[in-house]
């Protein structure tokens, strides 16, 4: 009898998701993914002055703050066909650049490892051998036997205290877990330092943004962070130097720890090259521009058909017909009003119109994005094939070290193929998190010699026309493609709808009925033990949604029969 | 547009306490935790060895600014099923029950973290809840009226754990009312 499991995420800031999979031998055979609650937050942004919408975008979604106002005074510039200096550029890039490290790293260690790396087995290692093999794979000083005793005492007596009901939700001893001893210990090991990295990597956010998690320092037109390089209050050439000796110290972590455990990880669990491919359209757009008009990219972007990277299209410039025309919503599977076909984020209509799930009818609050009529899926894999097809040095680079270290574990080359994958997903957040950490050093650089050319512009005045003008913004953001877009009226916000990464991934079956991302992901994904859907979680996880996962498994014949706790929902911490 | 930045200092010296507001201003009532710091960020002096913070509706981002506090007093939206704009505080055993049954929108965010505080050894020593029952979270910028009325009563519960920790808060007068804040729940 097919089984039916329920996976219900349970937060608000990105709106509930619901991932629900028809199970039948062991496999999921259909899969429904849905957004559980109805924003409408751009609303909030009718009537308002443009110049404040990035203050109130930041505030959609908890995890990503800074991309929403990034994207937002992007859009409002376009609308006004601005220029932006180039110091608020580098400003902008650097924070962008710095905040992706971090959320890749976070993502990986903290957010999806569990669901690869048993803790408990962990303490089985023996710390001298896992010291042999870290080193085998890498130099990084801390990969060594002192470390690892004390990260394995550490661990024993945290469980010890009983604590480890808080991660509650890791699945030790499922049979999906394939790492040995020591690999875990290695990982646990990691996962510890990544703490203090990510936290390296943000500092670079709040020394720029002047806070986080909101940053303050941005303004349609440019930046407010005066350059100044002998007053206290601005940035100084103390502040730079600061932030250049964190990019140092970050660099090793992501080259000798991230991408090297990545490799390691992906090639001991190499099966996992066969699932979760799914939509295999990529949609990215370029970012960190590098010119004051958006024409010049530090990083490439555009859209590759059909997992072919003999088919990728660059997209160019912040003016780009192909990517502004390209994007279309259908509500056909959500719960709004339609009737109208696909519509342009321009003529985007919100109007709720609730039914019950309804498996081959409305099922979800998310919309359903197609490009050029297209389902697509966006995100670092979609970025990295897009630079690797446009022959981006860096990303090449950094592609065949990563998937030469895995070849050298699994003892066996590995293709660029083996990317459109749940594991592959995982290899190319890596791969990105190196890239974005090179574009960090030279934006760093760019900023440096362009105040060295007595340039001191961070901001150019906009000025509002009367009537009405319209204008789109993209960002490459650590989760996808993010665009918002806006009609402006007298100076006033009549239309603003912001096309989230987690929409293009997320959605429902669109227009012609074609599954989305996630659902078609899921599609042939093992599930050993059904009360423990660890598989499920895999695949959707590597897709970094911002969303913590709670599971109910429901019977088909007998409704919900347990419930058990996802990957990244935790509870029961005592103090 | 000229705007003053006070830019983050490269190393500042911790406070021990952290007074921190979780919720989304988008959804009226749900950001009645950031009102509360931003009323206390303009309407008070807090002592040094007290950081107010706007943690929004993040998640790990607030690892590091959690981390080993000796107080940790978190200001959100709570439903406990009591009537709208009913006080909460929850302290001791009464916390991880709080972030186990989800009461709060951000519960689970809050929970990774501390989560991960915990395995490090790194949890705050003391954690409070200080909460209110939302009569409203439509889609909305601005508190509703009942919790509005109800906004300085929940910031004088917070202005008591600082006081019972042994830290100052004093009022401003209201010429010295701090307005340079974005202000944004209360506009």
């Amino acid at each position: 009898m097919a089984k039916r499991i329920v996976v219900d995420p349970m937060t608000r800031i990105e709106g509930h998701l619901r991932v629900d999979c028809e199970v039948d031998g062991g496999k999921v055979v259909k899969a429904w993914s849905s957004g559980q609650m109805w924003r409408g937050i751009e609303l909030i942004l009718e009537g308002r002055d443009p110049r404040d919408a990035w203050i109130i975008t930041q505030r959609i979604c908890g995890v990503c703050t800074t991309v929403h106002a990034i994207t937002s005074v992007r859009a409002v510039e376009n609308a006004l066909n601005m220029e932006v200096p180039l110091n608020a550029q580098y400003i902008r890039n650097m924070i962008i650049t710095a905040h992706g490290v971090h959320d890749h790293i976070v993502h990986f260690y903290q957010l999806s490892a569990l669901d690869w790396v048993d803790i408990v087995s962990a303490l089985q290692a023996d710390p001298a051998k896992a010291a042999q093999i870290a080193q085998s794979l890498s130099d990084w000083p801390l990969n060594n036997v002192t470390v690892f005793k004390e990260v394995q005492a550490k661990l024993q007596s945290f469980v010890n205290t009983g604590q480890l009901g808080v991660f509650a939700s890791g699945y030790w001893g499922h049979p999906a877990m394939k790492l040995p001893p020591e690999i875990n210990l290695i990982a646990v090991a990691h996962y510890f330092q990544a703490l203090d990295y990510q936290r390296t990597a943000n500092k670079i956010v709040s020394v720029l943004g002047s806070k986080t998690p909101h940053i303050q320092n941005l303004a349609v037109g440019g930046v407010a962070n005066p350059i100044n390089l002998d007053s206290q209050s601005t940035l100084t050439l103390e502040r730079l130097a600061y932030i250049r000796s964190i990019i140092d110290e970050l660099g090793d972590f992501v080259r000798k720890v991230y991408m090297v455990d990545v490799a390691a990880i992906g090639a001991m669990y190499a099966d996992w090259t066969q699932y979760g491919a799914g939509v295999t359209n990529y949609l990215s757009v370029p970012d960190l521009p590098l010119d004051t008009k958006g024409t010049q990219f530090a990083l490439p972007g555009g859209y590759i058909q059909n997992a072919d990277l003999s088919t990728f299209q660059p997209i160019s410039s912040y003016q780009d017909a192909f990517f502004e025309n390209g994007v279309k919503e259908s509500v056909k599977h959500a719960w709004y009003q339609g009737g109208k076909g696909a519509l342009h984020p321009y003529d985007g209509e919100t109007i709720p119109q609730y039914t019950d799930f309804q498996d081959d009818g409305k099922y979800s609050w998310v919309k359903a994005p197609t490009f050029n009529d297209k389902r697509a899926q966006v995100g670092p894999l979609a970025n990295v094939l897009a630079m690797a097809a446009a022959g981006h040095e860096p990303t090449t680079r950094n592609l065949q070290t990563v998937l030469d270290m895995a070849g050298a574990v699994a003892g066996a080359q590995i293709p660029v193929a083996a990317l459109h994958s749940t594991i592959g997903r995982h290899a190319a957040r890596a791969v990105r998190t190196a890239v974005l950490h090179e574009a960090l050093e030279k934006q760093w650089v760019l900023l440096m010699e362009n105040i060295g050319k007595g340039d001191y512009d961070t901001y150019n005045k906009p000025e509002f026309p009367k009537g009405e003008i319209r204008g789109f913004g993209y960002h490459e953001a650590p989760r996808g493609v993010l665009s918002h877009w806006t009609v402006i009226r007298d100076g006033k916000i009549a239309n603003y709808q912001a096309v989230v990464p987690s929409t293009w991934n997320a959605g429902p079956r669109d227009e012609a009925d074609e599954a989305g991302p996630y659902e078609a992901s899921l599609l042939d994904n093992p599930v050993a033990e059904p009360e423990k859907p660890l598989e499920v979680i895999r695949t959707i996880h590597s897709f970094d949604p911002c969303l913590a996962c709670a599971i109910h498994m429901v019977d088909t014949e007998q409704k919900e029969i347990t419930r058990v706790q996802g990957v990244g929902a935790q509870c029961g911490v005592k103090f | 547009m000229d705007v003053a930045i006070n830019m983050t200092d490269t190393e500042t010296a911790r406070a021990p306490m952290l007074v921190l507001g979780l919720g989304n201003i988008l959804l009226q009532d749900e950001g009645v935790g950031i009102a509360v710091i931003e009323r206390l960020q303009r309407r008070y002096r807090v002592s040094d060895e007290v950081e107010l913070l706007d943690g929004g509706t993040s998640g790990m981002s607030l690892l590091d600014d959690i981390r080993s506090r000796e107080h940790l007093v978190v200001v959100d939206a709570v439903r406990t099923g009591k009537p709208a704009g009913t006080e909460v505080v929850l302290t001791g055993d009464e916390v991880p029950a709080f972030l186990c049954n989800k009461v709060s929108p951000h519960q689970l965010a809050l929970s990774d973290v501390l989560a991960n505080l915990a395995l490090m050894s790194e949890s705050p020593h003391q954690v409070t809840v200080i909460g209110m029952e939302p009569l409203s979270l439509e889609t909305h910028l601005g508190l509703s009226k009942l919790v509005a009325s109800r906004l300085q009563s929940l910031t004088d519960r917070v202005i008591e754990q600082i006081a019972a920790a042994g830290y100052q808060v004093e009022p401003l007068d209201r010429e010295a009312w701090n307005n340079n804040l974005s202000l944004m729940t209360e506009a």
